[in-house]
């Protein structure tokens, strides 16, 4: 078994074994190979690139090709334990319908993305004078599928506004290494490269379809 | 109550080395959706590999509409190589090393299985259009009292492509539990306005040739061959693409130097539809090209469940793996992902791979690597999921 990318590995973490699993935007599948191997997980993933699908597919992965902005709504309500959205929201078009699409199919869900509050990423901002290019978020402004970025302060009153619970906010540093950390406090949204947040639906959330 | 015996096939076999096959006399009746009933009836099929001892190996393949059971080995009739010998074989990607695959001929079809070129037992002379009316489902309930006769109550997969995809699908939605896991290939859950408009210009082209006796050809000696022949030709155009079509004729001449000022073959692409046409008319029965094609006109799973096609699908625990192909217009991409869609709402188990190719819909019988991939890696992941070896 390959070695897990450090995020994926901390959002693997938080699932228990043998959980019926939806991982939106798979990429290549190795979080849900991973999970169905070494948890024994009930696995489907969703996928935009049509080429990776059809990867994962011939490694014997349950995958479509599909739009997390389009295709969430035909799912019915509360049938995953887990549904992860990892390090996607960002280029979604409406991060907020699929936010709630999330917390109504998933009984959890467990979302990582980029933190565009990053020190880095405001300093350049403000030293440069430009859209700011990291490592990790490496696109000019006009072609970057990154069309929604925040900052976990952002992602936070979006969580609080659809009215979702956070289990726990995972901040994950620079040395690759989690922390867990409070969402509304202001030191991991300036040091944190990237969040992941477990959630679930609050009793105000928005009506099931 | 029934017995196994060689298929009686309509034509003397040309390559008289090639394995006939099966054929299974039912003496029990097979009830039809039309509501009429065939008292007695025969299914001829293929088997390549061997069953295991816990019978959890069985490959289902179901055929397309001018195909058989001839799937990976030499069809008899014609000489030529299985229809879908790039997949099915021994280290192929349905390794019949692993699986045990059985190909049965439908009803309505004229290779040896119940159809309307066949003698009625009652009159004693050919059904034909005295044959009822059959259905996907029908072919599907027919290939289950294969298995119920064969002894094999669980389908590892069920696979097919086109007209077998259709029987997938109904195979997946009828009788859930018998199916571990579907493959249907370039298919649609119901036959569109567009492609019964083609079917009936070739069911047309059949009924205007003189020689198709209104249906009673065989009694007359004669054969529609020209209308069959049409009918293949406009037919296999739709198998094609436009970019295939283009790339492989463009305008080139057909042996001559310049256009003839005539209506003869001057178009290498008239000459190869010619050719298709022909070859087509030595192989297939008239008749039964109009009950097979009005078979598929027929087929609409959602209307079989109140208009839902989710409903066929509640509660399945099936694996699915549909695919489709890019320059298929005649199955389109959207007809293959309407039914990912209607399994997606009822939560089920299911794959959607899209291959790109300008070969058209006959890409599911050639040389696809992506497909057999596909294949490979899904059937290995249902049989890991039941212990198959």
């Amino acid at each position: 078994m390959k070695t897990l990318r450090p995020d994926l590995a901390a959002i693997a973490e938080m699932i228990p074994p043998a959980a019926s699993v939806l991982d939106i935007g798979c990429g290549d599948g190795s979080l849900l190979e991973y999970l169905t191997a070494a948890k024994g997980v009930d696995g489907r993933g969703i996928e935009l690139s049509q080429q990776n699908v059809n990867a994962c597919v011939a490694r014997g992965l349950s995958v479509i090709q599909g739009d997390a902005d389009t295709d969430l709504a035909e799912y019915p309500s509360q049938v995953f334990d887990i549904v992860i959205l990892s390090q996607t929201i960002q280029a979604t078009r409406s991060p907020r319908t699929v936010l709630a699409n999330l917390l109504r199919i998933g009984r959890k869900a467990i979302v990582s993305f980029p933190n565009f509050g990053h020190w880095r990423i405001r300093l350049s901002l403000l030293a440069l004078g430009r859209m700011p290019r990291t490592p990790s978020l490496d696109y000019a402004w006009c072609d970057t599928p990154n069309i929604h970025l925040c900052t976990i302060a952002d992602f936070a009153a979006l969580a609080r506004e659809q009215g979702a619970v956070t289990e726990r906010a995972l901040a994950f540093g620079e040395e690759g290494r989690t922390h867990p950390m409070s969402a509304d406090s202001w030191g991991p949204n300036l040091f944190a490269e990237s969040a992941i947040f477990l959630l679930h639906a609050g009793g105000n959330a928005p009506p099931k379809n | 109550m029934a017995e196994t015996a060689n298929p009686r096939f309509l034509r003397t076999p040309v390559a008289p080395g090639g394995d006939p096959g099966q054929a299974y006399d039912f003496a029990l009746p097979l009830r039809l959706d039309c509501g009429r009933a065939l008292a007695q009836f025969t299914v001829a099929y293929m088997t390549y590999g061997t069953l295991n001892a816990a019978k959890s190996n069985a490959v289902l393949v179901c055929h397309a509409l001018s195909l058989d059971q001839f799937a990976a080995s030499i069809n008899p009739l014609t000489g030529k190589l299985g229809w879908w010998d790039v997949l099915i074989g021994p280290g192929k990607a349905i390794d019949t090393d692993r699986f045990f695959v059985i190909c049965p001929n439908v009803i309505g079809g004229c290779m040896g299985s119940t159809g309307p070129a066949e003698i009625d037992p009652a009159t004693g002379e050919p059904y034909g259009l005295t044959f009822p009316l059959v259905t996907i489902d029908d072919m599907v309930r027919a290939q289950a009292m294969l298995l119920d006769a064969l002894g094999i109550d669980e389908i590892l997969c069920v696979i097919g492509g086109s007209m077998g995809g259709m029987q997938v699908l109904e195979w997946a939605s009828s009788y859930p539990h018998r199916v571990v896991s579907a493959i249907p290939i370039a298919t649609a859950a119901r036959h569109s306005a567009q492609n019964i408009a083609f079917h009936e210009v070739g069911r047309q082209a059949i009924i205007a040739d003189p020689d198709w006796m209104g249906g009673a050809y065989q009694r007359h000696g004669t054969r529609p061959a020209k209308g069959l022949a049409v009918a293949r030709m406009a037919a296999h155009i739709t198998y094609l693409s436009e970019a295939a079509l283009q790339r492989k004729f463009g305008r080139a001449l057909q042996n001559r130097e310049a256009i003839s000022f005539g209506f003869g073959p001057d178009f290498q692409i008239e000459s190869y539809l010619h050719h298709q046409g022909t070859s087509f008319v030595d192989r297939f029965d008239a008749n039964s090209y109009l009950y097979i094609t009005r078979a598929m006109d027929y087929f609409d799973l959602a209307a079989d469940h109140d208009g839902s096609l989710a409903e066929a699908f509640r509660g399945t625990r099936t694996r699915f793996c549909i695919i489709a192909f890019t320059s298929d217009w005649l199955f389109p991409t959207a007809e293959n992902k309407r039914i990912a869609h209607a399994l997606n709402a009822v939560a089920a188990n299911v794959s959607f791979v899209e291959i790109e190719t300008d070969r058209g819909h006959d890409a599911f019988l050639l040389d696809e690597p992506e497909m057999f991939a596909t294949v490979r890696g899904f059937l290995n992941s249902a049989a890991a999921s039941r212990g198959v070896k």
